[in-house]
């Protein structure tokens, strides 16, 4: 359906934002998800058709959205472990 | 119901804007959590219900859990974190990406996909969910790497941990008060988790539900109870945990195999084919379970409390 | 007057008493000033809410097993909350919130 469409297409331009502009690591990961769920609706409501979901997109989806769970969790992992070590919750690169 | 529909939209746009630029991080994570619930309310309006049980509990519960943790355990408060100034040469780089990308969800015109394709193999297949169909015998290739990338994230996250750490149990050590209502609930959830995850791994078959949303429903219970102090996290030191790990991608590598007698890899042969799902499903399940519910706990950080 | 006409006067009305409640638990959090007169708005507005708005899914369901799921669902909601709460709440008295 059209709106949820243009609503995905939304949210990859936003999360794509969040991904560079972000300066927090946590933030960028939050956003890192909202682009992965964007990617998501757009595909899901560009194969819902008259009523009907295209089962093969919900299933990539699925999958999807379990791999985003399991790099996120890595993602999380190396963030908390460079905190431990540096004290840092930024790139070097974004603060200097 | 257009309206409602387009209600719902702006309401997911303007709560990710809030997750995405708002000030402070632990309510750009409260605001992530409500961005997946009005999420899976937009997938249960594109009639795909697998996909909202998968959001809501993945994206929604699992991720907020594993994010909320994370501000836990960074332990700065950032409650006065002002609200980060637009990057403009970004925004306009984002602006131009999302004028692409729109324009051509307005241009591709849904078709009836492969949906009819899939319809006519379905009484093949040994279910009668397509979605789940699809996950367990159209495309198990797909399924059964998706099930070793998340024992790869693992594998990935345990050399995170300290010095000789990583055989102690998952995550930073938990202090609920003992007798507490924590731990009142954390006893009298695991029952009713245990009955909902496996009727939705069972339901799966014919109805909304499946392999990962029962796992993760387990998963969750697991992870509260740990929390709660009623049992102590899953570790590496024991075999049984290891075993549980690879028990699912390897019973489904096992009738993989098994399949090249019949034609393929993969290959399951009509008359059996609900019983192999049904078996490597239940493996699955308990192998998704422990897997998010380590990945959710993080590796072991047994010097530090949360 | 059919029983069917009764039981959707009884579904809009029992889920708009819902919503109302819902509504005021919201208006609660966002106005009140401290957490334990936010968490008091959104326990015991939010809990009537969803008891009212179960009631009405409840007279819609078409089966009995629906009735026993929506039943269930009501229960965790209760128990997380009321759990939940009191977490919170710990933790603002910790703090030396008053």
């Amino acid at each position: 359906m059209t709106p949820f469409a243009v609503t995905g297409a939304l949210l990859v331009a936003l999360g794509l934002y969040g991904l560079i502009a972000g300066r927090a690591l946590l933030r960028r990961i939050i956003a890192f998800n909202v682009m992965g769920s964007g990617v998501f609706l757009m595909l899901g409501a560009l194969g819902w058709h008259e009523g009907r979901a295209d089962p093969v997109p919900q299933a990539l989806i699925i999958t999807g959205i379990v791999v985003a769970l399991s790099g996120s969790a890595l993602a999380v992992g190396l963030v908390v472990a460079l905190a431990r070590a540096t004290g840092r919750q930024h790139l070097r690169d974004d603060v200097g | 119901m257009a309206v409602f529909d387009l209600l719902l939209c702006a309401l997911i746009l303007l709560v990710a804007v809030a997750a995405i630029v708002g000030k402070g991080l632990f309510r750009a994570v409260v605001f992530f959590v409500i961005y997946g619930v009005l999420l899976s309310l937009a997938w249960v309006r594109l009639d795909a219900p697998d996909v909202a049980l998968a959001e809501v509990a993945i994206g929604a519960g699992l991720t907020g859990v594993l994010l909320l943790g994370a501000v836990g355990r960074l332990a700065r408060s950032d409650a006065d974190e002002p609200a980060e100034p637009i990057d403009w040469p970004v925004a306009v780089a984002a602006s131009v990406v999302a004028a692409l990308l729109v324009g051509a969800a307005i241009k591709i015109t849904p078709g009836t996909g492969l949906e009819p394709e899939v319809r006519a193999v379905l009484t093949r297949t040994g279910v009668e969910n397509p979605v789940t169909a699809i996950l367990m015998n159209l495309r198990a290739w797909d399924t059964l790497l998706e099930s070793m990338v998340l024992i790869t994230a693992v594998i990935g996250l345990w050399p995170l941990a300290q010095g000789g750490d990583w055989m102690e149990p998952a995550g930073p050590a938990h202090h609920a008060q003992p007798g507490g209502v924590l731990s009142g609930f954390g006893r009298l959830l695991p029952p009713v988790a245990l009955l909902v995850g496996v009727y939705l791994l069972w339901a799966g078959a014919s109805q909304p539900g499946g392999a990962f949303q029962g796992g993760t429903v387990l998963a969750a219970a697991g992870v509260l109870c740990v929390m709660a102090g009623v049992v102590r996290a899953p570790g590496m030191a024991a075999p049984a945990w290891r075993l549980a790990l690879v028990a699912g991608p390897a019973v489904f590598a096992a009738f993989g195999v098994a399949g090249l007698a019949w034609g393929g890899f993969l290959t399951f042969p009509e008359a059996w084919a609900k019983g192999a799902i049904l078996t490597i499903e239940m493996a699955l399940t308990l192998s998704i379970a422990v897997v998010l519910a380590l990945l959710v706990l993080g590796p072991p950080q047994a010097g530090e409390a949360r | 007057m059919s029983v069917e006409l009764l039981r959707q006067i009884a579904v809009y009305a029992l889920t708009g008493a819902g919503l109302v409640f819902f509504l005021a638990g919201t208006l609660g959090v966002v106005r009140f000033p401290d957490t334990f007169s936010r968490l008091h708005a959104l326990t015991k507005a939010d809990n009537l809410g969803l008891g009212f708005l179960t009631l009405g899914l409840a007279v819609n369901a078409e089966r009995w097993a629906d009735v026993a799921k929506l039943a269930l669902i009501w229960a965790l909601v209760l128990l997380a909350a009321g759990t939940v709460a009191q977490l919170v709440a710990r933790s603002a008295l910790v703090r030396g919130e008053r």
